[in-house]
């Protein structure tokens, strides 16, 4: 993430109720496994629920498990 | 792209209108909802809006501007807007009664929206020739994906504009032309071995996939309904990503070339990021800054949903009920 904080705009993160983590301005995201994965879009969406098949990109799996998300209303 | 074949005597009208200039539209008096829905008028609107997007070859120059054909069409899409209002009234009186905010009141709508039987057959299993005829249906929207929503750029000002041009960045290939998602399509078609030209299957799509178009034009062409120009891009998008893993694995299920596959796939994760955007960031911010929009923006989703799940099922009975077609 460092580029662009060095180019002076920032890294924004939204936290999306019962979805993924919206992050704008990053470069890259590192994974649990310790792996960097490139961001090729101007706002990517990390998963958040665990259940996705993309990780660390949401894959919309969410939405399927929803009765068992914390957040929704 | 050329003018296509006429199906009836509204599109005869408003097809030689545009292709001279000198013949007058047939006024649409007292269209009643089976002849407004019908195959022969909206093909008609969807020539109509067309001039505004590539055009024709074989149109006359000015055609756009022609006034008699704005006059007619003017009159169907006021036909059309009222009775979509009329068929998704209790959908959005429903959606009005819940959550904290749109994108809350949003999701209640798709949550409780139709659900259509089409993607999980093309995952488990329709034939190689039944996913090409999916290719195609889909092709006359694809083709030209979000060229109708980035209407909706000119009429919000603010953080919506800004996130409605941030999602239109990275529809249209995120300043890389090799990845624009029309274009993507069309390589798609081309691995399939279809014809990749703008419009080349509007000849064979019916009257269900034409209205799925027109809706969208509708609200675009229409500042007063840019709320339900952008609540029609929240419901289409967060319907997106599951159908889009379903036809993915069965594009490759049936044994399509990479690329086929890889359209759907670009949109799993597109869409996913796409949907958190316009729900939040686009109708969030717009309705936060104009309360006034959110009817209209639960009006829109409510035609998407309502007007794409039948254009679904259409697909999926006509797949379902006759043999897999030959080749072609």
């Amino acid at each position: 993430m460092s580029r662009d904080r060095e180019q002076g705009t920032p890294v924004r993160a939204r936290v999306c109720p019962g979805g993924p983590l919206l992050l704008r301005g990053a470069d890259e995201v590192v994974d649990a496994d310790g792996r960097a994965h490139e961001v090729t879009r101007p706002v990517v969406a990390v998963c958040l629920c665990g259940a996705t098949g993309r990780a660390p990109w949401c894959d919309g799996t969410h939405a399927r498990i929803r009765g068992a998300a914390p957040g929704r209303s | 792209m050329h003018l296509p074949s006429t199906r009836g005597p509204v599109s005869e009208a408003v097809i030689a209108t545009v292709r001279s200039g000198d013949a007058a539209p047939p006024p649409p008096a007292d269209l009643d909802a089976e002849v407004l829905l019908g195959e022969d008028v909206q093909l008609a609107l969807w020539v109509a809006h067309e001039l505004g997007y590539r055009g024709f070859d074989d149109a006359t120059p000015d055609a756009e501007r022609d006034v008699d054909l704005l006059r007619w069409r003017h009159a169907v899409e006021d036909e059309l807007e009222q009775h979509l209002r009329a068929s998704t009234a209790e959908a959005v009186a429903s959606a009005q009664e819940q959550g904290r905010d749109v994108a809350d009141r949003l999701r209640s709508l798709v949550d409780d929206g139709p659900s259509t039987p089409l993607a999980r057959h093309l995952q488990r299993h329709a034939t190689r020739e039944e996913v090409l005829t999916f290719l195609r249906e889909r092709s006359v929207y694809h083709l030209k994906e979000s060229d109708p929503h980035a209407a909706a750029l000119a009429h919000l000002d603010g953080p919506a504009k800004v996130a409605l041009a941030e999602l239109l960045y990275d529809e249209y290939g995120g300043g890389r032309p090799e990845r624009l998602h029309s274009h993507l399509y069309a390589e798609a078609l081309e691995a399939a071995g279809l014809d990749a030209g703008y419009g080349a299957y509007v000849e064979e799509v019916g009257a269900s996939t034409l209205l799925s178009n027109n809706v969208m034009s509708l609200f675009a062409r229409q500042r007063r309904l840019r709320g339900a120009l952008i609540g029609h891009l929240a419901a289409f998008e967060a319907t997106s990503t599951d159908p889009c893993r379903r036809i993915a694995a069965g594009i490759e299920r049936v044994g399509l070339p990479d690329a086929v596959a890889a359209y759907f796939h670009e949109h799993v994760e597109a869409d996913a990021v796409h949907e958190q955007v316009v729900l939040g960031d686009i109708c969030g911010s717009a309705v936060a800054a104009d309360p006034a929009l959110e009817d209209d923006v639960l009006f829109g989703a409510a035609v998407c949903l309502q007007v794409d799940a039948a254009a679904s099922d259409v697909l999926y009975a006509e797949l379902t009920a006759t043999p897999a077609r030959a080749a072609g």
